[in-house]
């Protein structure tokens, strides 16, 4: 039998335990969200009750702690309700976000974090809320308006993939020097072994680096109490709290039990009229503020109810396991057979407290992160001096890509039966772009003009377009990061390569390229901007594009000559008309815009779906 | 109780609609679910996959172990074997025949067909040319679940429960039609195991 879910209570309040419905009133307060101690407590008495919505009977447990708080369990019974939702990891993040009583989340597209913001926009809680739930035109307008959500007393969310937060790494820094009203989540998620990104940075960096706490759920039901707790947990420390997640825990599903939907926050203004006045007198008062606060951020670690130590006889070795690499460490030991100590970690600042018993009763440690070798690396130090740390650095796991239970089997000497190996026939099936896609005419034609060209000469950006890069088109030599396919086309023919060609999608032009597009404008460049408008974002699945309907207007009000803007759709019988377009253009001095538009087949096919 | 699936195809082929009847399948049995899908660049005509646990323990990691799992269950010849090293020694692959040529490079389907006739235990299955007969090739999904479920330790009411809920909306006639397409992949694997 399993302890299904945890209550912590203080002792003058009363407690509501929502899901399963259960309600317990005027006993011992209410939930003080990320716990102030840690198991194992002993037990006060049990009772048993029933549940008003399955006529079961739950077993129900008090603990009492020193500090004459409260922990409530109840026993895991019926497993149907157990597993009432499941969830994908996002989708807990999304439900758990609506039932912490957020008021709006703020997010543009970006795998593995694009279905949150998708969950809450066909939430009908989130409907009956009004919560505001549409994309945003880049990661840095999302968070900077979430903070402004949060400046007025509500609750705000802002998702993002990891290279978003490079995107919103000026507001998510400041934001922690500024602090936060309302309860503000930075939900960021990592995508190790790039399956479908440019890097993988590891966004706990960040978490470091603004000095805010981090919270790194190892399941889909940690992923729900923390996206909907975490909102109180800001609110207490008063600043951001980053949730951080993986593509594994993301795009896994599990069962969920929901806990009581909290109110939303009515609006009110920031106690401190000058809290957001981040002027260099007030700022440097305000990292003071940060600074000291590293205290109490330590403390909620050392005590939170997501980090604990778990004993272990067999003191050679102990183990440090982040987020998800926790589960695959487990699975090689089910029912607590692990004979190693272990310190489970999902929450950072890193727990003192349990480190330092590691180091004090183990004689190596093997430390487990999903990501870069974040933990590892504060550990050994720049000396490597005492207890041997293993890991990611000293070969005991690679130093890149995603873990998984092998990796960790190997690492800790286990044998396993490896499988049967893949044949020789086997042909790699890389992704391609669809049949009769839209950028596929546009790359054909370009080809044609291109022949007269020394090669080299397109650069490109992020979207379903980038496949141009591959065999048959191999149009395109660079892919970077939003936006950057206009400013580096400018950079090189600045340099002398005349004609340099930008190819970018529609959403973003409208995320990043319309800064550079003036950049190029204000300084006449020889470049011709191909705005390929499928007007979607489709490599993340078909969402709406801020830019939609604007994109010539945007060029204009820039001040590209509206003799130089040219729409075509891309199509078989308009081939002839879109080789002229590129030829001349790309022969004129100065900045050129053609955008080829036709909507993408997926969106379109999906949009007559729904409608039928 | 305990099963480990690897479900394997091409990126629009629909494993999910698979994994989605078995998990309502698993969640009816009360036993714990966890499943890793793939989302994304790949689903763009890539190799995608699912890994699918189900289990009456509770289940730790969402990632199959290689080597452990206890059947592959592939749309398309040519994924079954990209994931051989996940298929543990006692393990079957279930897959169907029909090859999903998107690539200039796919490879002699006799070729492929060989190697999935070297395993010690497989099932191939026409499952495209099943489901036309029972009404649709839409159906075919369902007939390889049909074929994999005498592997799978769940009630095979339970399955056909799990078909009833997910194509309830769609209508009698929609849920007859892959009842059948389920009987009918059962049928075949019993037959030829
Ligand atoms: C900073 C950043 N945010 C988000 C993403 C994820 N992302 C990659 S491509 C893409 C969509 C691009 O849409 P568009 O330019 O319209 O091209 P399409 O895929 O529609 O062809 C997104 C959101 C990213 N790679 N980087
Ligand atoms: S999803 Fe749309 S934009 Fe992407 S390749 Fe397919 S048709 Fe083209």
């Amino acid at each position: 039998m399993e302890w299904e879910s945890y209550y912590f209570l203080s002792k003058s309040q009363s407690l509501e335990i929502g899901f399963p419905s259960i309600r317990l009133t005027a006993t011992h307060g209410t939930s003080l969200l990320t716990s102030a101690f840690s198991l194992p407590f002993s037990p006060l008495f049990r009772t048993s009750l029933n549940t008003h919505n399955s006529g079961k009977t739950r077993l129900l447990q008090l603990f009492s702690d020193p500090n004459q708080l409260f922990l409530v369990s109840i026993l895991k019974f019926n497993k149907l309700i157990m597993q009432k939702h499941l969830f994908l990891g996002v989708e807990a993040i999304g439900q758990g976000a609506i039932d912490g009583g957020m008021s709006g989340v703020y997010s543009y597209p970006g795998t593995p974090s694009t279905e949150i913001t998708e969950f809450i926009q066909e939430n009908p809680l989130a409907e009956e809320r009004n919560i505001h739930r549409t994309w945003t035109a880049n990661e840095k307008t999302a968070l900077e308006t979430a903070l402004g959500m949060s400046y007025a007393g509500k609750r705000a969310m802002s998702c993002m993939k990891h290279v978003g937060l490079n995107v919103a790494a000026d507001v998510f820094i400041n934001a922690a020097m500024t602090g936060v009203n309302g309860g503000l989540i930075v939900t960021v998620a990592d995508d190790p072994s790039m399956h479908s990104s440019q890097n993988e940075q590891d966004s706990r960096f960040y978490g470091k680096f603004a000095m805010v706490p981090v919270l790194e759920p190892s399941s889909q039901q940690e992923a729900y109490d923390m996206a909907r707790d975490g909102f109180a947990l800001s609110e207490l420390t008063k600043v951001p709290v980053m949730l951080r997640i993986t593509t594994r825990l993301a795009h896994s599903r599990a069962g969920v039990a929901r806990k009581d939907v909290l109110p939303e926050n009515p609006l009110s203004m920031p106690a401190n009229p000058r809290q957001f006045i981040l002027l260099p007198a007030i700022a440097r008062r305000k990292y003071k503020g940060l600074l000291e606060s590293q205290n109490l951020f330590l403390k909620l670690s050392e005590e939170s109810i997501y980090n604990r130590y778990e004993e272990g006889a067999e003191k050679s070795l102990g183990i440090i396991a982040c987020g998800i690499a926790y589960n695959y460490l487990m699975e090689h030991y089910p029912n607590g057979t692990c004979p190693y100590p272990v310190v489970k970690i999902s929450q950072y600042p890193l727990p003192e407290n349990h480190i330092n018993r590691m180091d004090q009763e183990c004689d190596e440690i093997l430390v487990l992160e999903e990501g870069a070798p974040m933990v590892e690396e504060m550990l050994k130090g720049f000396f490597a001096k005492g207890t041997p740390i293993k890991g990611r650095l000293d070969g005991t796991l690679p130093r890149d890509g995603e873990l998984n239970p092998d990796l960790i089997a190997k690492a800790l000497g286990k044998e396993m039966f490896s499988g049967y190996a893949i044949p020789e026939v086997v042909a790699n099936r890389p992704p391609a772009l669809c049949m009769g896609c839209g950028h596929q005419d546009a790359y054909v034609a370009m080809n044609e003009v291109l022949a007269d060209y020394s090669k080299g000469r397109v650069f490109s950006d992020i979207g379903c377009y980038t496949l141009g890069a591959l065999p048959p088109y191999e149009t395109i030599f660079s892919c970077v990061d939003m936006g950057a396919s206009i400013t580096m086309a400018k950079g090189a023919a600045d340099a002398g390569l005349i004609p340099a060609v930008a190819m970018i999608g529609d959403s973003t032009f409208a995320h990043s390229g319309i800064t550079g597009l003036l950049d190029a404008v204000n300084e006449k460049s020889s470049i011709t901007v191909v705005i390929s408008d499928n007007e979607s974002i489709s490599m993340t699945g078909g969402q709406d594009s801020s830019a939609f309907g604007k994109i010539e207007s945007i060029c204009i009000g820039l001040g590209v000559d509206p003799a130089h803007i040219h729409t075509i759709v891309p199509l078989k019988k308009n081939h002839e008309e879109m080789v002229r377009l590129f030829r001349e253009e790309f022969a004129y001095n100065g900045v050129s815009v053609i955008i080829p538009r036709r909507e993408c087949i997926q969106r379109a096919s999906s949009r007559k779906r729904n409608k039928g | 109780m305990k099963s480990d699936i690897i479900l394997a195809g091409v990126g629009g082929q629909g494993i999910l609609s698979i994994a989605t009847a078995l998990g309502e399948a698993a969640l009816a049995d009360n036993l714990l679910i966890k499943q890793a899908e793939t989302h994304g660049m790949s689903q763009r005509g890539g190799a995608v996959y699912s890994h699918m646990r189900i289990s009456d323990q509770p289940i730790s990691s969402d990632l199959i172990p290689g080597g452990a799992a206890d059947l592959i269950l592939s749309v398309e010849p040519m994924e079954s074997l990209r994931y051989l090293p996940y298929l543990s020694e006692t393990g079957y692959l279930v897959t169907n025949i029909t090859p999903f040529v998107n690539i200039p490079n796919y490879p002699d389907i006799e070729k492929v067909m060989e190697e999935i006739r070297k395993l010690p235990r497989f099932i191939a299955i026409d499952a495209d040319t099943i489901a036309k007969e029972v009404g649709s090739t839409r159906a075919s999904n369902m007939v390889m679940l049909g074929a994999a479920s005498p592997f799978i330790d769940i009630e095979f009411s339970k399955i056909e429960d799990g078909i009833r809920t997910i194509f309830g909306r769609k209508g009698e006639a929609v849920v007859n039609m892959n009842l059948e397409a389920l009987r009918r992949g059962r049928q075949f694997a019993e037959e030829n195991k």
